[in-house]
């Protein structure tokens, strides 16, 4: 489903001496419906890095991104559009939505943007919101306003309210308590059972130990000094 | 009657111009015609305009009928009326059936005309969208796009003011299904008369502008499907002659606020009491002195 | 799929001075273009010459119009050009006082559009009239008053109103959110989203703030002395900048 191909990455910094960053160079890696695959390595090894180019919102120097049978290196910004709409779905720490925007219309977005009916959307954040621990009375207030903690929730609800074929998750148990933890694997390991191709990043070993089908060291892609 | 001016003022080259804008301003009914419009000895808004396009049309045997808000005896109308019988030497009349042109102010008469009388208005603001639109190359570009939903703006902030279109005078017209038109500030209760057999032209001397509808014309008010024009008319008969078919001027009697409506054409309601109509505060024709 | 805007090769002098140079690019049906760059970029120009209010001094702005599919908006006659900027296209200018009639009702503003393609019940008018200030959250008790006595977030929800009522395809925005409180720029961005994707219309957004085409733009042209510099999607050339002006720009945003 996922399919990484001898892809290369460097940032220049035209502001700094235009300094030139190398951050990997021909990685690979494959990853199956069905399956998850953990990423690896130290901080700044280019975990996020590598998750962002095969979400489009990193450029890629050279190689081969296939999600589905989409190129991500080449595609068309309404190509990569779409894509995301319907097919792969990431999950990162952070919430960014516009202001104002009530919790509840927030998680059921990316439902109503693949054309499902309103109240079949609201349905299903409902039940999301309720299993991530989000107390009703706060639905109708924009997450903004929220806990980190809530926030985060918030976004791994939106995040899983689409049953993506494909998923990107950066870091979704960080900083979240047991029983919410427990909630986002098992959300996990249901995407995984209906066929989702997963990538994750998970500092938390035990997290990373209960759904990870297989790791992958993000290091060994590391540029060889020059 | 000799004569130091030329025949109705104007100079021959002038009046030829104006002639050309005439028959511009027929051969595109409700189109705005520019033209070079003269100094007069009068000061605009004293119906330049008009007395421009009189003064293009006037032959020595016309008889010439001036009236200012159907009046042929205010001070407007008196004026216009003496500065043609000493430029042109023309015959004068009060009576509409008599007059070959007939110069207005704000009226049309109320007896019908007939084919081969002129009407001629004196128009202070020729332009129907200027209140809405002040550009005037926008407004032109707006006439000859045929984009006038503006001018129906106007009319939708009436209804939504008042709850019916409050506009009584210089209701504007669609001509021959094209041109949207300033009928001058005549009451919208002369609208339909517009579709007349006589020939109308409209002067504007301040702005410049010349414009006409020819005989057998159509003249549209406009108008919406739901609040339909309203010609309006008098609610009582005229208290001198009891014509219910005029519009009346409202007369104040005394400092009391007594007051009295009477047809605002002097001439048609001479003519009816002539013929012995006698309205309730009105004395039977033999009597009336003044 | 037609696209519903094809760009190319605009590009605008004044006398020798450069508006804008050779700029091309497609817009697909409910794809929302932003356009950022600094003032004198050529951004406004370029908006300008798009929305047909200046003449480019070359190029095609070829529009897929109802009734006769592609057209040449440059070259398509006036009337033609000017009927499709009352019905198929809106634009929304940064001042409210440039997009509205300040002497006329609210209820009026947003029926004008709809009397300059023909309506002419009045009961008809203001029911809609009613219905679009209601989607732009203007109580129906404030449809006869002017515009002069609105707030200016409100008097650029009541140009949206306006502009949207006959159903355009196709929104050019003029820094839409300039000069409002951010409060009120909030609300506007949640609704004009709102818009785009209930009506799935396309729009092209010119503006200096990042943050206002990172919420609604899908795709992103970064403009510099008249010419793209950069383009993609939104929250790539946001994210991972590729030229050093955009580089500039990105990190010269201050963090709240």
């Amino acid at each position: 489903m996922i399919q990484v191909e001898n892809v290369s990455k460097d940032f220049t910094l035209h502001n700094q001496n235009s300094v030139v960053i190398p951050v990997m160079e021909n990685a690979n890696m494959t990853v199956m419906p069905g399956e998850c695959v953990g990423l690896t390595g130290s901080s700044g090894a280019g975990k996020s890095t590598l998750m962002r180019m095969i979400y489009g919102n990193y450029l890629t120097r050279s190689g081969r991104i296939m999600v589905g049978d989409l190129d991500v290196v080449t595609a068309l910004p309404r190509e990569i559009l779409d894509l995301r709409r319907d097919t792969l779905g990431y999950v990162s720490q952070f919430l960014r939505v516009v202001p104002r925007v009530p919790t509840l219309d927030v998680v059921c977005e990316p439902m109503l943007a693949v054309g499902m009916a309103q109240d079949v959307a609201h349905a299903r954040a409902r039940e999301l919101l309720t299993r991530l621990r989000i107390p009703e009375r706060l639905w109708s207030l924009s997450p903004l306003t929220f806990s980190g903690g809530e926030q985060q929730r918030v976004n791994i609800a939106r995040g899983f309210a689409h049953e993506y074929p494909a998923m990107l998750l950066d870091e979704p148990t960080a900083s979240l308590d047991v029983a919410n933890r427990e909630t986002v694997l098992s959300l996990i390991g249901q995407a995984k059972a209906r066929g989702a191709a997963i990538i994750g990043i998970f500092h938390d070993e035990a997290a990373r130990a209960q759904v990870c089908d297989r790791e992958i060291d993000v290091s060994t892609f590391a540029r060889k000094a020059v | 009657m000799s004569s130091d001016y030329n025949f109705a003022y104007l100079d021959e080259q002038t009046k030829r111009m104006i002639r050309r804008a005439l028959l511009k301003g027929v051969a595109i009914p409700g189109y705005q015609v520019p033209f070079a419009s003269r100094e007069m000895p009068m000061p605009y808004g004293w119906g330049t305009g008009g007395v421009q396009v009189t003064a293009a049309c006037l032959l020595p045997d016309d008889t010439l009928k001036v009236i200012d808000q159907g009046a042929d005896d205010t001070t407007n109308a008196v004026s216009i009326r003496k500065f043609f019988e000493k430029t042109a030497s023309v015959s004068v009349t009060e009576e509409t059936t008599e007059a070959t042109v007939i110069q207005t102010r704000h009226r049309i008469p109320e007896t019908p005309l007939t084919e081969g009388q002129i009407l001629v208005y004196q128009v202070p603001i020729p332009e129907p969208l200027r209140f809405l639109e002040p550009r005037e190359t926008e407004t032109r570009k707006m006439h000859a796009l045929e984009e006038y939903g503006l001018m129906h703006v106007k009319l939708y902030e009436d209804i939504a003011r008042h709850g019916h279109i409050a506009t009584a005078y210089a209701y504007p017209v669609k001509v021959e299904g094209r041109y949207v038109m300033d009928p001058s500030p005549i009451p919208k209760f002369d609208n339909p008369k517009m579709e007349m057999a006589g020939l109308q032209l409209f002067g504007a001397g301040r702005e410049q502008r010349i414009y006409a509808v020819p005989p057998y014309t159509r003249v549209v008010s406009l108008d919406f499907e739901d609040h339909p024009f309203e010609r309006g008319g008098a609610q009582q008969p005229c208290g001198l002659c009891a014509a219910t078919d005029a519009y009346l001027d409202e007369v104040i009697m005394d400092d009391i606020g007594t007051r009295m409506f009477v047809c605002s054409d002097t001439d048609y309601c001479r003519k009816r009491r002539e013929v012995g109509h006698v309205g309730e505060m009105g004395v039977p024709k033999a009597e009336d002195a003044a | 799929m037609t696209p519903l805007l094809q760009v190319s090769g605009i590009s605008k002098y004044y006398d020798t001075r450069l508006g804008c140079r050779d700029v091309s690019f497609d817009l697909y049906p409910g794809e929302v273009l932003g356009i950022v760059g600094e003032s004198g970029s050529g951004k406004s120009t370029l908006l300008n010459c798009l929305a047909g209010h200046q003449e480019p001094d070359t190029g095609k702005v070829v529009f897929d119009t109802r009734a006769d599919g592609p057209k040449d908006t440059v070259t398509m006659s006036e009337p033609e050009r000017r009927m499709l900027s009352r019905t198929d296209w809106a634009f929304v200018h940064q001042n409210p006082r440039d997009g509205l009639r300040m002497g006329v009702s609210a209820g009026g503003n947003v029926g004008e559009r709809l009397m300059a393609v023909g309506a002419r019940h009045y009961g008809n008018i203001r029911a809609a009239a009613i219905d679009w200030l209601d989607k732009v959250e203007i109580s129906q008790d404030r449809t006869d008053d002017r515009p002069s006595q609105f707030s200016g977030g409100m008097q650029q929800r009541l140009q949206i109103a306006r502009n949207l009522v006959t159903g355009p395809r196709l929104i050019f925005m003029d820094e839409p959110t300039g000069g409002l409180d951010v409060s009120v720029q909030a609300r506007l961005l949640d609704l004009l989203r709102g818009l785009v994707r209930e009506l799935g219309l396309s729009a092209i957004v010119v503006t200096h703030d990042l943050a206002v085409v990172r919420l609604l733009a899908d795709r992103l042209m970064v403009m510099k002395d008249g010419q793209v510099i950069e383009k993609g999607l939104t929250d790539q050339v946001l994210d991972d900048p590729q030229h050093a002006y955009t580089q500039l720009l990105v990190s010269s945003v201050l963090q709240v």
